[in-house]
């Protein structure tokens, strides 16, 4: 398992190559990827870096977590999410060190894992690409139902899974194998081909995909 | 950094003079035939520009044989490498679609500055007609210099065509 490095959605724009070819992109903001804690085998049964993200306002920061930065010399971050890495992976990376966009170079595919927006309670149509009925030759009122949901007294219930409406969305989605069109260091930036999940300021973790191109 | 348009600020193009709707210009495309590459103009009136940032867009409208023809340049792409100021027309509406509808006489516009050399200097600022005095100190990110580009500017297409 790679490294998942925590950003910032900017928003999505447009970018032209040297060719004159338009590309659509998706920028991505890293601060401040710090390494507060490494989990080993030994001590925590599995290995992972914990990263912290952003800054946490001294007020907010309990002093149990103080603690917990203060070991690894660390001002408190907003977010903290571990990476499960192999013992192997796990030891580039010291406590305390920072990690920045220039992990990933122009070219590379990468993985964007985020909270899609939420669209609330929606109906079947929205939801699950239900076609919509014809609004005349006497229909009227349900126009967006979903119609049938079973048979009748065999099974004599609804079968399991049925599509049906429901909250819809602001849950955990990742876009795989999404390439790094541009790296821009100085400023924490990384330009990635394509759309992210997530609204605009929402937070996104990057790694090298895991999709296997054939 | 939280915000998309910040991102652009530093990497937008300044090395279009700055036309607007009712300018007749000239637009040297890049065109790529297989191998070659050469420059392609095409002058008409600016009808419109819209959008900001990376996707900020410009319409011409020329007729070209006796048929309208109009074209979207998109402002930073690579491929326009020039846009020249031929003439700027008195207009009063910032889109000017109206003249989709108008051919012949009608179809002109009124010029309403005759210093049409000062139009195509560069100037970093929004101004659209900076003097040559103001827009000397910032003449770095300018590829020519600008002032007395206009005959000199002729030459050089001729040889790009040819």
């Amino acid at each position: 398992m790679p490294l998942q490095l925590l950003c910032r959605k900017v928003g999505n724009t447009q970018i032209f190559n040297d060719s004159g070819e338009c590309i659509p992109v998706t920028v991505l903001f890293a601060a401040s990827n710090t390494v507060v804690q490494k989990k080993t085998e030994d001590k925590d049964g599995y290995s992972a870096v914990q990263l912290a993200f952003e800054e946490r306002k001294p007020t907010r920061t309990t002093k149990a977590l103080a603690g917990h930065y203060g070991k690894a010399n660390a001002t408190p971050g907003r977010f903290l999410k571990e990476s499960r890495l192999t013992a192997e992976e796990a030891e580039a990376y010291e406590v305390g060190q920072e990690i920045k966009v220039d992990i990933f170079a122009p070219g590379q595919h990468v993985d964007a894992i985020g909270t899609s927006k939420g669209r609330g309670f929606t109906g079947v149509v929205k939801r699950h690409n239900f076609s919509v009925k014809r609004r005349t030759h006497g229909t009227h009122e349900n126009t967006r139902h979903g119609g049938a949901i079973g048979a009748g007294a065999y099974p004599g219930r609804v079968i399991k899974g049925m599509k049906m409406p429901g909250q819809m969305g602001a849950e955990r989605a990742t876009v795989k194998n999404l390439e790094v069109v541009r790296v821009d260091g100085d400023r924490g930036l990384l330009y990635v081909r394509g759309s992210v999940p997530g609204h605009k300021n929402g937070l996104v973790q990057i790694r090298p995909t895991k999709k296997i191109s054939r | 950094m939280r915000s998309i348009d910040a991102v652009h600020t530093d990497s937008l193009r300044r090395d279009l003079p700055a036309f607007r709707s009712g300018d007749t210009v000239r637009v040297h495309v890049r065109i790529k035939e297989g191998e070659k590459e050469r420059i392609q103009i095409f002058e008409g009136v600016v009808l419109q520009r819209r959008g900001g940032g990376h996707g900020a867009t410009f319409t011409v409208r020329k007729i070209s044989s006796g048929v309208g023809v109009e074209r979207i340049f998109p402002i930073e792409s690579p491929n326009v490498t020039k846009v020249e100021i031929k003439s700027r027309g008195h207009v009063r509406r910032s889109r000017l679609y109206y003249l989709r509808e108008l051919s012949g006489k009608k179809a002109r516009l009124r010029a309403k500055v005759r210093d049409v050399a000062a139009l195509n200097v560069l100037s970093v600022s929004e101004d659209e007609v900076g003097t040559a005095a103001e827009a000397a100190p910032e003449a770095e990110a300018v590829e020519e210099p600008a002032a007395a580009e206009e005959p000199a500017a002729d030459a050089e297409e001729d040889k790009q065509e040819g």
